[in-house]
């Protein structure tokens, strides 16, 4: 659906060159939701603006459904931005228009008959449930409000794609909970191919199904997100992971100040429901000691840690530590 | 007196509102290029806008009886005469026309950043933009800003009055000035503020009602 291949983008100031996205390459699958986490500064932004073109891309190419965006003359790019709806963190209403007008306005620049216009913004403004406030004003909507409006408008000409630049930040965490079950709904039932850039990883966690981690311009980990969640590898990925958890685990748990084994088990879906330690402890002759423990529960299954104290005889542990790694769950020891 | 007042505030509002309506002629288009050639905006050219910038300043930098005179030839093509009330629309037009750019210019910036991007992410080309967003954005403001073109106007078509233009500002120099009759100067100078209060107001409220932000 959408392949980024080796993009890299650089602002120039006057005395030194910032490589905002450097060598980044991604391929985003058609009715996915695609996350892109990353800290603020990272080139998240950079990245899905380059998408549309609204920041032109120093070299790389992207491809749209096989069309390359990036080797488009500015009329076939005005054409192919109509595909591609988006969102942003501040809504970005017109402000003395009412909901109608803005959701009417890509319909206008389509040079549509008014009884289609008509049509088809009530149609939009039942699906975003927004009916009562057809001819409010922005200044008169709550925040989860005006980014209904902005997702209808988004969706006015139909896109395939849908952008979304830190749709959820400027919102409460309830609200936010509202729009991306919209979103989510959006996806399945419109099979639009949703891009979200955040800094949450909540939002991650609640509706996406891969992610990349940028960090200084580079994409530095991509999996799905229930890999991501059993078996983060980088530490920013892990410190995100932990941005959910009010507890810190490694900050809390000093190995030395524990005279037993620590070791650290991830589990994802069906691994989780099995009471593996309990089978562990009647198998063999040692002591479990639980420590700390979280389960996330993502949008298709749930993942988890639990952290444990082994005491009891090396040899029987290590065994136990086998044991665990046959039974489809990661095994650190810490 | 009041056949000599009604007159003069008849040709007072007879050369404002002509001169209002040619400045903004020429200022607004010359407001809106101010903005959109400017870096990072949607027609980015900063030579043009180094020029343009440039001759706006120059030309704001002329005092304005100064420049009623400069501009005596233009008249002369433009309405056959150099004095009279007539005349006195092309320097008043001439003089407000930069003023008029520069207040096009800082009403059209307010409009957020953030609309504009949104505008060029649905596929709106440039006119588009302009007219269906920066303009019908940027309204109230700049409704506010032609308020005070036209006041300023006043003022500008006032002096005009002292060579040779009509209007108020030449009934309160003719008899109050030259005459020593006082009570017609300050008869004119209290229409000119109560013609200056009126427009101040309905610009303010205009502003206000169509202002949805």
């Amino acid at each position: 659906m959408i392949k980024i291949e080796n993009l890299s983008k650089s602002f120039k100031s006057v005395n030194n060159t910032i490589w905002a996205l450097k060598d980044v390459s991604l391929h985003i699958k058609k009715g996915e939701i695609f996350g892109i986490i990353g800290l603020s500064g990272a080139g998240k932004s950079t990245l899905i603006r380059c998408i549309n073109r609204l920041e032109e891309p120093t070299s790389g190419k992207i491809f749209i459904e096989g069309v390359e965006i990036t080797a488009l003359d500015k009329k076939s790019l005005r054409q192919s931005r109509k595909n591609m709806g988006m969102i942003f963190q501040h809504f970005n209403l017109l402000q003395q228009k009412t909901v109608y007008k803005n959701i009417a306005f890509p319909l206008e620049l389509e040079r549509l008959p008014k009884k289609e216009i008509d049509r088809r913004v009530d149609t939009l403004l039942e699906y975003v449930e927004l009916s009562d406030k057809r001819d409010a004003y922005p200044s008169q909507l709550s925040g989860g409000q005006k980014q209904r409006v902005a997702i209808a408008r988004a969706l006015a000409n139909n896109p395939k794609i849908l952008l979304s630049d830190e749709g959820t930040s400027a919102l409460d965490p309830k609200t936010t909970k509202s729009i991306l079950e919209l979103l989510n709904r959006i996806r399945k039932e419109l099979n639009v191919t949703i891009i979200m850039i955040t800094h949450q990883m909540e939002v991650i966690k609640d509706i996406c199904d891969r992610v990349a981690i940028i960090e200084n311009g580079k994409i530095i980990e991509m999996n799905t997100v229930e890999e991501l969640f059993k078996n983060p590898k980088t530490s920013t990925a892990k410190s995100f992971i932990s941005s959910l958890n009010p507890i810190d685990e490694n900050g809390l748990i000093d190995p030395k100040k524990f005279k037993g084994t620590l070791i650290r088990l991830s589990y994802l879906g069906e691994s989780a429901k099995q009471p593996i330690v309990s089978h562990m402890v009647k198998k063999f002759d040692i002591d479990v000691n639980i420590l700390s423990g979280n389960i996330n529960q993502l949008m298709s299954t749930s993942a988890g840690y639990l952290i444990l104290e082994l005491t009891g005889n090396t040899q029987e542990i290590n065994q136990a530590i086998e044991f665990l790694k046959s039974k489809d769950v990661s095994v650190e020891v810490i | 007196m009041a056949e000599l007042i009604i007159p003069s505030l008849l040709e007072t509002i007879y050369m404002v509102s002509l001169s209002t309506l040619f400045s903004l002629i020429i200022g607004f288009p010359l407001g809106v290029l101010l903005v959109i050639t400017e870096k990072g905006n949607i027609w980015e050219r900063p030579l043009l806008n180094q020029l343009l910038n440039g001759i706006i300043n120059i030309l704001r930098s002329f005092p304005f009886i100064i420049l009623m005179i400069l501009v005596f030839p233009i008249s002369k093509l433009i309405v056959g005469q150099t004095i009279g009330t007539t005349a006195t629309i092309v320097p008043l037009s001439i003089a407000a026309a930069p003023f008029v750019a520069r207040i096009m210019e800082s009403s059209l910036k307010e409009v957020d950043k953030g609309i504009i991007e949104f505008s060029l992410s649905m596929g709106a080309s440039i006119p588009e933009i302009i007219f269906k967003v920066l303009i019908p954005e940027a309204l109230p403001s700049l409704i506010l800003g032609i308020t005070m073109t036209i006041i300023n106007l006043i003022g500008y078509s006032a002096m005009a009055g002292a060579i040779g233009g009509g209007g108020l500002g030449n009934l309160a120099i003719r008899y109050g000035l030259y005459r020593f009759e006082t009570d017609i100067m300050i008869a004119s100078v209290f229409v000119i503020i109560l013609l200056v209060q009126g427009i101040q107001f309905i610009g303010n409220r205009l502003s206000s009602i169509i202002n949805k932000k």
